[in-house]
């Protein structure tokens, strides 16, 4: 569970059923056990109108969980660059009324929510919850480029190779935390690498 | 002086009778200057010098925001009500100088949207004649349904079908024409937002359809400046200022307190906008809540109370002012 510490810092809530007209749901691993958490609470016909998105981890798991809900829709890709195509569409063609649900990794809600913010959804109108691995996606501030997947204090950029001070400054219209040089006044100065974003 | 309620000094340029009911007011800055800049939702409190009596009524602005040479305000008859709108009608003639407060915008666009959604039953067309004046300038897009009683009573409803035709759509209960509520909410793109305005019962019901079909609470707008209620007089003692008042039938408890020179923070007067939120210390009666700032709970639990247009009725109320 994510702690509060500055105002752009995300925090996530638990998924609940909302009223509304269509259901649509983003998860990765073991978000899937957000949304099987949240079927035990909604109401009988409540996935009639759903449609699941969903990225499995490595170890495949969690498919045949949800697709027991029996959602109108269920769609499992590789990785979430492979279902945005599919995410996006499904916004464009959507109508008020549409509720969205995010659960999973911080990169996967971010990246969601950045898909449903250029759709017109307010950030605030989103259940998210956060599950599974604490890892970061983190943008350099010097070359700007993302990386992904980040679990160190420091981290060193994909792009430029800077060592980077992972910040909890935190931007949803980048969907990625903050990455600012650690050691700029002394490049020769390496503090130690910790991993603390499992 | 309260929050937000810094004057201006205004001559009646015009005064138009638009309908049976409707009136239309237009004000101009007396030293020819241009009124300050607002936008499409806000509204003016209009000071109304009657005899010994000083009415403060809010009027939303109706002209279009990108003319501030002249506000316009339209002021619906009210024969049952506490005066007000009767004063507008019978004694305010062009030429003659008003006070009016600064602009205050409680009902204004999300201009995040991808589509507005306007629904407007009678008088409530007023804020949407300056919001949809607003985004036509800019090609916003929008969509105004607007119920009325009759044609002759549609206040501005052939203006508006010759400003944006299809965009607006009309319904008229004397021939049975009804919104189609959950056709119209379930059929919008995803990014709308929705405004209403009209009598309380229709934002009651736009309210919890829009909710019930899934719309997120910071899509849905509204507005409804209640009008202080007459009711049984009430003793009140304000225990700040060591006051004892009396709030007599026809005026409203913040009136009362601005009769005694106690001068609390307001801004709509209509219930809308919470600055005039007082804490109850003791109480031995009932409370008649009539705004929208408090929550139900806040309602029941007798600690609070907006005394622009809420009342009393008991043995003694005590308030923390």
């Amino acid at each position: 569970m994510a702690a509060k510490s500055i105002i752009s810092r995300p925090v996530y809530g638990t998924l609940s059923p909302q009223p509304g007209k269509h259901h649509l749901f983003v998860a990765d691993a073991e978000g899937a056990l957000a949304i099987t958490d949240l079927a035990a609470k909604a109401p009988y016909g409540f996935f009639a109108d759903a449609h699941i998105i969903f990225i499995p981890g490595q170890d495949g798991r969690h498919v045949a969980a949800l697709e027991a809900l029996k959602p109108a829709q269920f769609y499992q890709g590789p990785s979430f660059a492979s279902a945005l195509p599919r995410l996006k569409q499904t916004l464009a063609n959507a109508h008020m009324g549409l509720r969205l649900y995010l659960a999973g990794t911080e990169g996967l809600i971010g990246q969601a929510m950045q898909a449903a913010l250029e759709a017109g959804i307010d950030h605030t109108a989103i259940q998210t919850e956060h599950r599974g691995s604490l890892a970061r996606r983190i943008q350099c501030v010097h070359c700007k480029g993302i990386t992904e997947k980040v679990t160190t204090q420091p981290a060193t950029c994909s792009h430029c190779g800077l060592l980077l001070l992972v910040r909890d400054h935190y931007s949803r219209r980048l969907a990625a935390f903050q990455g600012v040089c650690i050691n700029a006044e002394d490049r020769s100065e390496i503090p130690p690498t910790e991993e603390i974003f499992r | 002086m309260s929050t937000g309620t810094t004057k201006l000094d205004v001559v009646v340029s015009d005064v138009v009778p638009v309908n049976e009911l409707v009136t239309r007011f237009h004000f101009r800055r007396r030293d020819g200057q241009l009124l300050p800049t607002f936008s499409g939702g806000a509204h003016v409190v209009v000071e109304m010098r009657d005899g010994e009596r000083t009415r403060l009524n809010p009027y939303s602005l109706m002209g279009s925001p990108l003319d501030t040479r002249e506000y316009t305000i339209s002021v619906r008859r009210d024969d049952a009500g506490r005066g007000g709108s009767l004063f507008m009608h019978r004694h305010v003639r062009p030429g003659m100088e008003m006070v009016i407060s600064y602009p205050v915008n409680l009902f204004s666009l999300d201009l995040r949207a991808r589509k507005h959604l306007m629904l407007a039953g009678g008088i409530g067309i007023t804020p949407f004649m300056a919001q949809t004046a607003q985004l036509a300038a800019e090609g916003g897009n929008f969509e105004l349904h607007y119920t009325c009683r009759t044609a002759s009573l549609g206040t501005y409803a052939d203006v508006l079908k010759e400003r944006y035709d299809r965009r607006v759509r009309l319904y008229h209960d004397d021939r049975d024409e009804r919104i189609e509520l959950d056709r119209l909410l379930s059929s919008q793109p995803l990014g709308t937002h929705l405004y209403v305005c009209g009598p309380s019962g229709m934002i009651g019901w736009v309210r919890d359809r829009a909710a019930a079909l899934g719309w997120p609470t910071e899509t849905v707008h509204f507005e409804h400046f209640a009008a202080p209620q007459p009711g049984a007089p009430f003793d009140v003692t304000l225990a700040l200022s060591g006051k004892s008042i009396r709030v007599g039938e026809q005026q409203s408890l913040l009136e009362a307190i601005e009769a005694a020179g106690v001068d609390p923070p307001y801004l709509c007067r209509g219930g809308v906008c919470g600055q005039c939120e007082t804490n109850v210390i003791a109480h031995d009666g009932k409370f008649i809540h009539n705004d929208h700032w408090l929550s139900e709970e806040e309602h029941r639990s007798c600690k609070k109370i907006m005394p622009c247009v809420s009342r009393f009725e008991g043995r003694s109320l005590v308030l923390e002012r």
